[in-house]
This record gives C-alpha cells, structure tokens and sequence, in this order.
C-alpha cells in the first residue's frame, strides 16, 4: 500500500474532478434530508428551520389516527400501484417478446424508434393530448358526434381517472420499457434454444423453458424497483389533472404532501407524511431486495 | 452495498448483436421452422396498433394547428387533413408573447443545464471509473445510496429556499445537475475502454485530464449523447419544479405555459401574444401550435440519438 502521501499526489486530478458531482449530491440529496426535522416541529416559514419550537410526534397525528383524508390518499396510492403493477408491468415483457420475435430487423427498428418515443414527452404534453383526444370537445367525441352516436364524457370522471392514468402510463413508457428486456432477450443462448427443438419443444415450451427463465433476473429487478416505488405513483401526472376530478379520487400521498403543505402551510404534517413515505420506501426496496435474495435471484445488489 | 460489475452483461450483449444478421430483412435460424401465419399476423397487429396509437394524435395535433379557420369551424374541432395549410398560429404564437417568451427560457435552462450537467457528470463517473484510487469506495457508495431514496418535495423546497434559489433558473438546474443513474451509466462505459490505452497514455507523459480528454471522450461518443439526451430531455420536459420553485409568471417555461393555456384550457388571446394578426387564428390551433412547438425540439433530436439505445448501452447500468 502505497502512502496516504503518494495517493493524494496521484489521485488529486481524479477527487478534483467528482468535485463539482459530489458538491451537488450533497447539496441536493444529503442536505435535503435535514430537512425532515421539520416533521416535529410546528414549523413557522418566517421563523425558519432552526427557531421553529419542538412539538414531537404531534404532526404524526393524521397519520396514527387513521384521519380520513389521508387514508384517502393512502388508498388511492395503493390502489394505482397495484394497478399497474397487474396491468402495466407484464406488457413491456409481452410487447419486447413480439419484437424479438421479429425477424426483419428494419421493421423491428422501425417499430422500436416509434413506440420509444412518447417516453420523452413531459406529462404536461401526455395528458394535453390524452384531453385532445378523450375530451368532450377531442377528437374521439367530435367523430361520435359527425356520426351521430352517443358521446362519452371520459374527462373528469372520478370513476374513470384510475383508469385514465393507467391507460397514460401505458401509452408514454410501455415501449421504453422494452429495452431493457430486449437486451436480456438477447443473451438467450441460441444453443439451448436449438436442443429444445431437437427435443421437440413446442413454441411455447421453449417460452415457458427456455426464455422466460433467461430473463427472469431482469423481470425480479425490475419488479423490486417497482414495488420499492409504490408509494410514488406519478405525482407530475396526477398533480395536472387532479382539478378535474377532486381530490377524491385523484389525491395520492405525493399530492397529499404538496397540497397540504406547500400550497396548505400545513408544513408539520406534510413533512411527516412525507418522512413516514420516505422510510416506508426505502423499507420496500429492502425487503423486496431480500425476498429476491430468499428466492434464489439476484436481485438489486449482492448480498 | 457491491456492485456488480456492469462490465460482465454488456460485452455479451455487444457479442450477440455482432452475430445477428447485418442485413435489413434479417434471416431464421433454421431451427425455427417456419412460423405460423397466425402468429405473424397477431403479432403484425399488436405493432402496428401500437405504432398508430403513438402516431394519430401527432398527426392530429400537427394538422390542426396548420388547418386554416374554416377547415378548424367545420370540422369542430380536430382535423385529420388541410387543404389549404397555413402558419398563421405558428406566427401568432411565435410573434413575441408568453409564448415566445417562454420558449426561450426553456431553450435556455436545456442548453445550460445539460452542458453543466454533462460536465459533472462525465468528472464523476470518470473518477468513479478507476477502483482504486483515494476514496473512490465512499464516493461511489454516496453516489449509489442516493438511487435508494428521494428527498421529498418539502425538505428540497426549503432546501432549495434556504440556498436563497427560490424564483431563480438555477432552481431548475442545480437539484437535478447530477442523476446517479446516469453516473452509473457513464461509469460502466468508461470501465469497459481497455485500460492498456489508458496506461500506456500515462506512460506517454499524460494527465488524468489529458487522458479523458483525449483517449477516454472520443471513445465515449456513443454514450455521452445519450446521456446528453436523457438530461436536455429532463430540462425541457421540467414542469413541476419550475411550478414550485418559479413565482413569476413572466419567468415560466414552455411546459408551464402549456400547462396552463392548454390543460387547463386557459383563453389565450391577443394581449397574452402580443400579436399583430388582425385575426387570430381559431383558439384550438393556436393551442395545438404550442404542443407541436414543444415537442418539437425532442423529435428533431431524437432520430440521431435513438441509434444509440440499441448498443446494449443500458444492460450494463442495470445492476448498479
């Protein structure tokens, strides 16, 4: 081992420049979390982070008593993450299995660099387009109405807006998700794949034998990452259109926080519900990341 | 919390994209047989649903804000096709109103961000890319642990108040100057560059800054664009941050704009175009002119980037 000496004259090119990135994850990430401490405090904006008296675990009320409306948000974030969860996360797979199975490989890419696409428009031009065509005045009641049917109003609809997002996020990232399947599709050993037509499998017995177990890794992955994330559902998404339909049925715990606190000034009991989130986040990821482990998978990162 | 290593997953990647087939029509491997004609065509019918469900509302939402007012009247709303085309929404909104106004503020936070952005990411996951060397087992674990949790709105908005950003560009450009995952990204890549180039540079008499500059960057280009388009994209699309940090109207961003003159259908006339068309053109043109102008930027880029993804340049950055 060389001296601390010797180190720090070789490396100091290298710790100079993760500078400028540490500084901001810091400041950004670490920083920011000091800022939970405002969950026991009965915070005063003009009296700030450092002046504003201690009130313990009063802020947590809310959440401890079970008050409605946060259970609202609670059930609500529940409800669309199991949502998608059932209905979005299994179409990447089925949509990446349909392109590998293409064989033309210009109509394969063209395919892909079209339904990649809509993963890089903002929310705020999904859902413009989703009102565009959806809307009572978008382009689907306009055709009904020239036809002479029944129109639909879609928009604005409690009872629908679970399903509206959901159909959102299927639209915007379905094919983006893609990707990363079709890169474990690849590494599929064309071997294995022959000898199981030797042995006379069917297609689907090679489905069941032979792909998806080579792509097993990547789908618990990705559904750790997924449930470590089921309390963010969207909040860009439903902020924009959660006027339409109240805070019923559109309010989620994201929502919940920035409505009470930064538009509210309930500041306490949006950072509490805010910290409960975060830790209850983290706890998923861990414990999903574990069952993987107990399952015999990889999972996010060895044990 | 171990790595493991990204560099195992992407050359076998890299390897089974070399032995597919060059050619366009691609060929079977004999051992498929050949496929059902029922399979083919379900399989035609998914893609092409697909491609058309992302398709129609672009072409909708482009031939409405070029169809001239009678067209926009009869149809009553959307039109699928324009005889007689016409800029007009395009001039109207492009004459130096909000609009306008609005677009160069977002041209503006994309190109700054996503140069600030690239920089400190590209010094990051260089120093993170050579194990070894002084603390690069902290950084990189502080690097990785913030994938693990989100700050939350509220302790980054007082963040973000207490450094005195609120009502500042730069509160859109400093929170999210580094994303970790694309560290991470960067980092697999420049491990996989073999590292005799870069001893033998040494060797040679050149810096770690040389060395990047001129061994490691060229080799890279393929990554760093991508990486560049992931960050302009994140600036563009930015919307809720600039709704909680920006408080004057007059400093918005187009998604902001959109936001609220086309979501939340907002009127928009002359004094918010500031437009000199004695005429203003229907008022679902003008808003379908904002979309298309916002989407834009992103579709003009995106065919020279979207070569990249292909490359097997993810797969190493799944397991970070």
């Amino acid at each position: 081992m060389r001296s601390l000496r010797d180190r720090w004259r070789r490396d100091r090119v290298l710790l100079l420049l993760a500078l400028p990135g540490v500084t901001a994850l810091l400041l950004f990430h670490y920083l920011p979390l000091g800022g939970h401490i405002i969950a026991f405090q009965d915070f005063q904006p003009f009296l700030g982070v450092w002046h504003s008296p201690y009130v313990g675990f009063d802020n947590f009320e809310p959440v401890f008593t079970g008050d409605p409306v946060f259970l609202n948000a609670l059930v609500n974030t529940v409800i669309i993450t199991l949502i998608q969860v059932i209905f979005v996360f299994p179409l990447p797979i089925c949509l990446a299995l349909i392109l590998n199975a293409t064989i033309s490989e210009r109509l394969k890419r063209l395919a892909q660099s079209i339904l990649y696409m809509p993963h890089f428009l903002s929310w705020v031009i999904v859902v413009a387009l989703f009102q565009q065509m959806f809307g009572n005045g978008g382009m689907l009641n306009a055709w009904l109405r020239s036809a002479d049917l029944a129109t639909f109003q879609i928009i604005g609809v409690p009872e629908l807006f679970k399903l509206m997002i959901t159909s959102q996020v299927i639209w915007k990232d379905t094919g983006w998700s893609t990707i990363i399947f079709l890169a474990a599709l690849s590494r599929v050993d064309p071997a294995q794949m022959e000898a199981a037509v030797v042995d006379g499998a069917s297609a689907a017995r090679r489905l069941w034998h032979v792909t998806l177990p080579a792509i097993r890794p990547v789908i618990v992955l990705l559904l750790i990452l997924r449930l470590g994330d089921s309390l963010s559902v969207g909040f860009e998404q439903i902020i924009l259109q959660q006027a339409q339909v109240g805070a019923g049925a559109g309010e989620v715990l994201d929502t919940y926080v920035y409505n009470h606190g930064i538009v509210g000034g309930d500041w306490g009991t949006a950072a509490a519900v805010g910290l409960i989130k975060g830790i209850v986040g983290v706890a998923l990821v861990l414990g999903a990341n574990r069952l993987a482990h107990a399952l015999g998978e990889q999972g996010v990162y060895a044990k | 919390m171990t790595s493991r290593p990204a560099a195992a997953a992407a050359p076998v990647a890299r390897r089974a994209a070399r032995t597919r087939p060059r050619s366009g029509r691609g060929e079977r491997p004999v051992w498929m047989g050949e496929p059902s004609k029922l399979g083919v065509g379900a399989r035609g019918l998914v893609l092409g649903l697909g491609c058309l469900a992302v398709l129609v509302p672009f072409w909708a939402v482009l031939v409405t804000s070029i169809a001239s007012p009678e067209e926009v009247n009869k149809a009553g709303g959307f039109v699928l096709w324009s005889n007689e085309p016409t800029l007009d929404a395009y001039r109207a909104v492009l004459s130096g109103g909000i609009v306008t106004r609005a677009l160069l503020v977002s041209a503006g936070i994309t190109v700054v961000g996503t140069a600030l952005s690239l920089v400190a990411t590209i010094a990051l996951a260089y120093a993170l890319s050579r194990p070894g060397s002084l603390l690069h087992k902290p950084v990189l674990l502080m690097t990785l642990f913030t994938l693990l949790f989100n700050p939350g709105i509220i302790p980054m908005y007082l963040t973000v108040k207490q450094l005195g950003l609120l009502d500042s560009y730069w509160a859109l450009i400093l929170p999210v100057l580094v994303n970790a995952f694309n560290v991470i990204v960067m980092r697999a890549f420049f491990q996989e560059i073999p590292r005799e180039l870069r001893e033998s540079a040494h060797i040679d008499g050149a810096g770690e800054l040389r060395i990047l500059l001129r061994i490691v960057l060229p080799l890279s280009k393929a990554v760093v664009s991508v990486i560049g388009l992931f960050y302009a994209v994140a600036y563009w699309n930015a919307f809720f941050s600039a709704m909680l940090y920006l408080q004057s109207p007059e400093k918005w961003p187009l998604q902001l704009v959109l936001r609220t003159y086309v979501v939340n259908n907002t009127p928009i006339g002359a004094d918010q175009l500031s437009s000199s068309l004695e005429n203003l053109p229907p008022q679902i043109s003008v808003q379908m002119a904002i979309l298309v102008i916002s989407v834009l930027p992103i579709l003009l880029i995106y065919p020279f980037i979207q070569k990249h993804f292909a490359k097997g340049l993810m797969v190493g950055a799944v397991k970070g």
